[in-house]
């Protein structure tokens, strides 16, 4: 039950992009088309399924204070903390190139699709904040850290599959002159960010 | 300094810090760095702390990146910016943590996502890396400065219908409606506090940035 309320509250009413705004910069240039969007998300949803279960293991076992009580109890007041950010962004830009070579072996036809966009993710926000959530919410277990990163993916998806469908068909709407691109996309995403909001309080 | 070189605030290197206030904005225009700079707008302080942290962080990874331009093999240069960003906001986040703490626990998360803020890799790949040091600085102070401008219009506008108040860092926050208008029924708008409003405020922006310079505009 946890895990289904920890899942369903990271689609909806925490989603990466309604509510903390991540990933925001691919979310803006790559919904052109609904297609291509797809794709993208789909691959934020594989690498964030991949890296926030590995970080959550190296933030359990080696970064946090105490953490290393396993190799010895000398170690276990060192605190190393502090390089939190620089492993985590470590861990996503190698996973994410561990990710490419894996995909690209056994699944070409995924590869061709997902192909360009993988390197791209490395540096999105959405990437990163997962870890970081993850870290400071401080989630118990593998399996919680597991689906949380899942669940911020899906949410993510949905966000990019949306912005980009209403994208399509805005393209055949009047919009003012000044507003065209960029302002409409920003004011779009703040309404379905409204619409969004309506799943608050949800609890399972 | 001898007077065939270049002076340190010719016109062009002028221009590297003023267009991004205006023409080249990093959010409004070149679309970097919006991940960020949304979340910490709810109020004053923490969009302040932020931009200062933000512009920090680009002048230095700029002038760091620049001066090791010509070292750094282009195959694995995206790991080395990485590299050299990330040592710059534990920096941050460390000083954060040590002398702001309540703005560093209302930042959270949004300190370490300097690291894969738009602004400093779009900046590092598309100046640091073909330009000597010392513009790379002026280029990291105006896009900084640029992000900064933008985050406190914003936070601005949402602290002062979304609360009521103003505050600064290091300041209390000053109420700016007198109570005799919240007893003639004047109530904060709680809306602009919530994320959507966020992109909203930064769409109008855009809007009247577009609408006073058309050559702005996208077709």
């Amino acid at each position: 039950m946890e895990l289904l309320n920890i899942f369903i509250k990271s689609i909806f009413i925490e989603n990466m992009i309604f509510a903390y705004f991540l990933g925001m910069c691919s979310y803006l240039a790559v919904s052109k088309t609904v297609k291509t969007s797809f794709g993208l998300g789909i691959a934020v949803v594989f690498v964030l399924g991949i890296t926030v279960p590995v970080n959550y293991l190296l933030n359990k076992y080696v970064l946090s204070e105490g953490a290393l009580d396993w190799i010895s109890k000398d170690l276990a007041t060192v605190d190393l903390g502090f390089l939190s950010f620089i492993v985590f962004i470590a861990v996503i830009a190698s996973m994410v190139q561990l990710v490419e070579m894996i995909v690209e072996k056994f699944a070409p036809a995924l590869y061709t699709q997902l192909g360009i966009f993988l390197p791209l993710i490395a540096v999105n926000c959405a990437i990163l904040g997962g870890s970081l959530f993850m870290q400071e919410r401080g989630y118990q277990t593998l399996s919680e850290a597991t689906v949380f990163g899942f669940g911020s993916g899906i949410g993510w998806l949905l966000a990019i599959v949306g912005i980009a469908a209403i994208r399509e068909k805005l393209r055949y709407s009047n919009v003012p002159a000044p507003l065209r691109g960029l302002g409409i996309t920003f004011i779009v995403t703040g309404l379905m960010g409204i619409a969004f909001m309506s799943f608050m309080g949800i609890q399972l | 300094m001898s007077e065939a070189k270049e002076p340190l605030f010719s016109a062009k290197n002028l221009k590297l810090i003023t267009s991004p206030l205006g023409i080249q904005n990093p959010i409004t225009i070149q679309v970097l760095g919006i991940c960020s700079a949304l979340a910490v707008t709810a109020k004053l302080e923490p969009a302040i702390v932020m931009g200062i942290s933000v512009t920090f962080v680009v002048i230095f990874s700029n002038l760091i990146i620049s001066l090791l331009r010509n070292t750094i093999p282009s195959r694995i240069r995206i790991i080395v910016q990485l590299v050299v960003v990330a040592a710059l906001v534990i920096i941050v986040d460390q000083i954060l943590k040590a002398f702001a703490y309540e703005v560093s626990k209302q930042l959270s998360v949004f300190v370490g996502l300097i690291i894969t803020n738009c602004i400093l890799m779009g900046r590092l790949e598309a100046f640091a890396l073909g330009n000597k040091p010392w513009p790379s600085v002026l280029d990291g102070v105006g896009n900084g400065a640029g992000y900064a401008l933008i985050l406190i219009i914003v936070a601005f506008f949402r602290e002062v219908f979304g609360s009521g108040t103003i505050s600064l860092p290091g300041f209390e926050s000053i109420h700016i409606f007198p109570q005799a208008f919240y007893d003639l029924g004047y109530m904060n708008n709680g809306f602009m506090i919530l994320p959507p409003m966020a992109l909203i405020t930064v769409g109008i922006i855009i809007w009247v940035q577009r609408s006073r310079n058309k050559s702005l505009i996208e077709h």
